[in-house]
């Protein structure tokens, strides 16, 4: 038995890294289904959930893993599930569920080549879009990039952070390469990890609104059992959980589950910057394609090219803010990205005229070459 | 002297008020369905086990009798089209010491559901499923469903249904179901007697409800709201223990009622806990 947080230094792929992460964070849950190049992460659950008291169980299909960790979740419980594309696609009529429902858990993409079956056992990062927007209706969703092993574990604990903090799904958008490979990953001492879980609700259980905001925009979550009588519906409803078909309760749920996310960007966004003070030219990356990246900015400043790395470790929501500031003084930026132009034309809507926008993309199962980025760069500025 | 006093009618709330969300009666169903029978049924069935209510969950899908968690007045989850199952799978192995009731339709349950239905019948995952079949989708305005019977009008086979019905006990036995039992909504002791024992039982449990939907069955198949309770009450026997295979509904013969399937074995939770957190602790 190893205990949930398993202090040291380890040789470990991403997935299980992730894993790690998700028992660290307290996750005592998981809803899972085989498919490459995930199914380590759904392996490794399975063995160590037992040790900290928590439940594995293997689901019919990728709707019912993402359904059960909804079911879970309402019992109080720290959730997740992790998947690949075609799962991820099964998936999202869930994902509506738990966004309009408010009900925290993780789920963890680790992203291979497409459409369809494509290429399961190599990498992309063409789910991106489908991350914001693959369920149906408008809604601000929480994606994080993991670029290594050690980001694997780092940010599967801060997706719990983030779920159980604004009561959504939070999304790890990694990919084939980051699941597969093994780096050192170095997991901390217990007390050095920072938790949080869900407010509980106090005070009286009559006629209790699980859904009426607190002061950051997030209702307090009660657990099944605990005599709250809730009711949870995919509806429209308004604060006391009861659906109501209105226009107005339309808007004042939409304002609710968008407003928590758009009024926290600060706390949610989460970039690395390299070489960006001064930099002309910046290059928008995130995930795998990020460490390819730093190395597209070293080539290029070896060259005099004054280059610099905007690294997205939040991906969704988008840093409009930032992106809109830098293209006041840039020449342009340059996405690298595994697709064919996805968060690319998220830079190029935020610099609109100011400043242009290309693309360093790849169609899937291989990492885009700082060579190719540093060809872009000099035929375009 | 005042005049004589006028005896006050206070009102005799419901016995069971306070399984009731109240404040959102009244419900939408139509006059002359089954479907608040079957609930009646369900709620009676969980008072008479004596179960603290904030130890039951109810989870519906989608359809007329998926809304029987918007009703229920206990922590209850309305979910998404065909997952009630896997919702409720999820509380129970997150929260072992629930009661979770799935109360849902014959189209949620069956046809979109279905695959869920069978793999927690497999498990023996420790819920109970209580199915209103009522033959059609009722909500949607009386298409075919997975139960709709053979040759019957719907708004999408007007010509008859070209497709056959399931048997759904046969279904849950040959899955794996642990308690299997038919009734109507007209039998409403023996169907909340039954919901009781299903309750009670360690397993997966399965409760078939027939149930009318005069407004998108019975219409187009040339059925009264009575004629249907008619059926109900001259066409069908009680045969306990009968062999899963022959019940088919047919309502130009008899059609079977009863409790079919009844076994003790150890449920998805146990077994878990058994292999996982006894022998985790001991290691
Ligand atoms: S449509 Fe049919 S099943 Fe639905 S409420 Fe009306 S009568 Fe009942």
């Amino acid at each position: 038995m190893k205990p949930a947080v398993d202090t040291g230094k380890h040789f470990i792929n991403g997935d299980i890294a992730c894993a790690e992460g998700a028992i660290a964070a307290g996750c005592l849950f998981f809803g899972g289904y085989p498919i490459t190049p995930a199914t380590e992460v759904a392996e490794h659950m399975s063995e160590r959930l037992p040790h900290v008291g928590g439940t594995y169980i293997q689901m019919e299909d990728e709707i019912a893993a993402m359904t059960s960790i909804l079911g879970g979740a309402w019992t109080g419980k720290k959730t997740m599930t992790a998947t690949s594309g075609p799962g991820f696609s099964l998936m999202m009529e869930t994902v509506g569920l738990a966004i309009v429902t408010e009900t925290p858990c993780v789920v963890v993409n680790v992203q291979r080549g497409g459409p369809s079956t494509g290429l399961p056992t190599q990498g992309a990062q063409a789910d991106m879009m489908q991350a914001k927007w693959g369920s149906h209706g408008d809604y601000e969703i929480i994606a994080l990039a993991p670029s290594s092993p050690q980001e694997m574990f780092d940010l599967t604990i801060t997706a719990f952070n983030l779920s159980e903090k604004y009561r959504t799904p939070v999304f790890i958008m990694s990919d084939e390469i980051v699941g597969h490979m093994s780096e050192k990953v170095v997991i901390p001492k217990k007390e050095a990890i920072k938790t949080i879980s869900r407010i509980q609700p106090r005070g009286k259980k009559n006629n209790f609104h699980p859904f009426k905001p607190g002061p950051n925009g997030v209702a307090p979550m009660p657990s099944i059992g605990q005599g709250y009588k809730v009711h949870v519906t995919g509806l429209t409803h308004d604060e006391k959980g009861y659906p109501v078909m209105s226009v107005d309760t339309q808007a004042e749920m939409m304002e609710r589950l968008l407003g928590k996310i758009r009024n926290n960007l600060d706390d949610i966004i989460m970039t690395d910057q390299y070489l960006l003070d001064d930099a002309d030219i910046v290059i928008v990356s995130y995930g795998v394609s990020s460490r390819t990246s730093y190395t597209a900015v070293d080539m290029a400043r070896e060259q005099g090219i004054k280059a610099g790395l905007l690294r997205l470790i939040t991906v969704w929501p988008f840093p409009d803010r930032l992106i809109k500031e830098l293209a006041l003084r840039v020449k342009g930026f340059i996405t690298v990205e595994i697709n064919m132009g996805q968060i690319s034309r998220e830079v190029e809507r935020c610099a609109g005229y100011k400043a242009p926008s290309y693309l360093a993309g790849h169609p899937g199962g291989a990492v885009v070459p700082p060579e190719q980025v540093i060809s872009i760069m000099k035929e375009a500025f | 002297m005042g005049s004589p006093a006028v005896k006050k009618e206070v009102p005799v709330p419901h016995p069971l008020e306070d399984l009731v969300r109240m404040e959102r009666i009244p419900h939408i169903w139509c006059s002359g369905c089954g479907t608040g029978s079957v609930f009646t049924a369900c709620l009676t069935a969980m008072k008479n086990t004596g179960i603290n209510y904030d130890d039951f969950a109810m989870v519906s899908g989608i359809g007329c009798s998926g809304r029987g968690a918007g009703y229920i007045n206990i922590d209850s989850f309305h979910t998404t089209h065909g997952r009630a199952i896997p919702f409720a799978t999820g509380i129970k192995m997150a929260r072992p010491e629930t009661n979770v009731i799935v109360f849902s339709g014959d189209g949620d349950l069956f046809a979109i559901g279905g695959n869920h239905f069978i793999h927690a019948a497999r498990r023996n995952m420790d819920i109970t499923v209580i199915c209103v079949n009522n033959f059609i989708y009722g909500m949607t305005g009386g298409q075919a469903a997975a139960t709709t019977p053979h040759e019957a009008k719907s708004s999408t086979s007007m010509g008859g249904n070209p497709e056959s019905p399931f048997n759904l006990p046969l279904l849950a036995y040959a899955a794996g179901a642990t308690y299997v039992a038919r009734w109507t909504m007209l039998h409403s002791r023996d169907l909340a007697d039954s919901i009781e024992e299903a309750i009670n039982h360690k397993g997966f449990s399965f409760v078939e409800a027939l149930s009318p939907c005069p407004i998108n069955y019975g219409r187009r198949n040339k059925q009264k709201p009575l004629d249907t309770l008619r059926e109900y009450h001259a066409n069908t026997i009680i045969k306990n223990n009968a062999d899963p295979g022959e019940l088919g509904i047919d309502f130009k013969q008899k059609v079977i009622l009863g409790k079919f399937v009844d076994i003790e074995k150890p449920s998805h939770d146990e077994q878990y806990h058994r292999l996982y957190h006894e022998t985790s602790t001991k290691s």
